[in-house]
């Protein structure tokens, strides 16, 4: 859902580049402060990881596809604000090296797939864990239902921001673009669960170092 | 160390090879945002990204590379190594200036 340039207006544009630098910022004064020496290459492999997988476009009902987005997959794995951080490194080379998604547009697509999808539905993996069973499934679980949230949701904000920008009416909008991002989210937590799921075994260490230590022992189980 | 080495080697194999074998048998087909613009815009095909003169690689496609196959494959592995490694410089960077290793812990 990298949108195209020509469709924001300028106050559009220029307030979700606003936040998306801003979430950013934080994000790179977060890091310098924790980002351990461990993490290093784990965040240009998951980075890595995330450019290619999005690639991979499958073909959903109605003439239409979608790709793994990987948002909430990286904050899981380096919090929410890394998160955000990679997601624009991801989306500034797309954008820069292969015309994915416009310069006037880049502030939006941070703002959609990096704040909205990996730092904000971060919250939601975490207020499900809260509530879920401190077990694997339940990690997993939590995991899934919000990697389909953080697709939908972005979705929909990127319908906000075309009707804010008087170029798509909001009713009409808003339900395409979550009734087919809907169905794309549930790959995404198929591949989320995948991945986690790989990690768990390879790198045990990696996936418990995020969790609270209670979840991490059932986990490790 | 020796660890990290390896699933850094692992990672980013695999992810060249999906980016390199796996990309160009992606579904074509345009995604959920393309496909509501489409529609609403009165079937207008939708303009992807700046002017092709702005991108090296517009379209995922090496510009000169007649067979789609190859060139989306080439593009794939260019666009991959790319960013891992603007990622990890910047990892390196935001990592360094910290003095022990040890103390706080992450979000």
């Amino acid at each position: 859902m990298h949108i195209p340039p020509g469709y924001l207006s300028s106050e559009v544009a220029v307030g979700t580049y606003v936040v998306g630098v801003g979430v950013c910022t934080a994000a790179v004064w977060k890091a310098n402060r924790d980002l351990s020496e461990k993490q290093i290459p784990l965040l240009g492999v998951m980075a890595a990881f995330v450019f290619a997988a999005q690639m991979l476009n499958f073909p959903i009902p109605g003439g239409t596809s979608g790709h793994f987005l990987g948002a909430l997959m990286l904050a899981v794995l380096l919090g929410p604000l890394t998160a955000c951080l990679v997601m624009a490194v991801v989306l500034a080379v797309q954008c820069l090296g292969f015309a994915d998604g416009g310069l006037d547009a880049l502030g939006a697509n941070i703002f959609n797939m990096g704040v909205v999808a990996g730092a904000g539905c971060y919250y939601v993996y975490v207020f499900l864990k809260r509530f879920l069973p401190k077990t694997r499934a339940g990690f997993l679980a939590s995991a899934a239902v919000a990697a389909w949230f953080s697709i939908v949701l972005s979705s929909a904000f990127c319908a906000v921001e075309l009707w804010l920008s008087g170029k798509l009416p909001l009713g009409v909008t808003l339900p395409l673009m979550v009734g087919i991002h809907s169905v794309i989210g549930l790959g995404e937590a198929a591949v989320t669960v995948g991945v986690l799921t790989v990690l768990m075994e390879a790198r045990p260490d990696l996936v418990r170092d995020r969790l609270s230590t209670r979840t991490a022992a059932m986990v490790a189980e | 160390m020796k660890r990290n080495m390896r699933f850094l080697l692992a990672g980013l194999g695999l992810s060249l090879v999906i980016a390199f074998f796996l990309s160009p048998l992606a579904s074509s087909l345009p995604d959920g945002l393309e496909k509501v613009l489409e529609k609403l815009l009165l079937g207008e095909p939708v303009e992807e990204g700046a002017s092709p003169a702005s991108a090296p690689l517009p379209d995922y496609v090496v510009p000169g590379v007649k067979n789609k196959w190859v060139s989306t494959a080439l593009a794939g592995l260019v666009g991959t190594i790319v960013v891992f490694a603007v990622a990890l410089l910047m990892a390196k960077a935001l990592a360094r200036k910290k003095s022990s290793p040890a103390g706080r812990k992450s979000d």
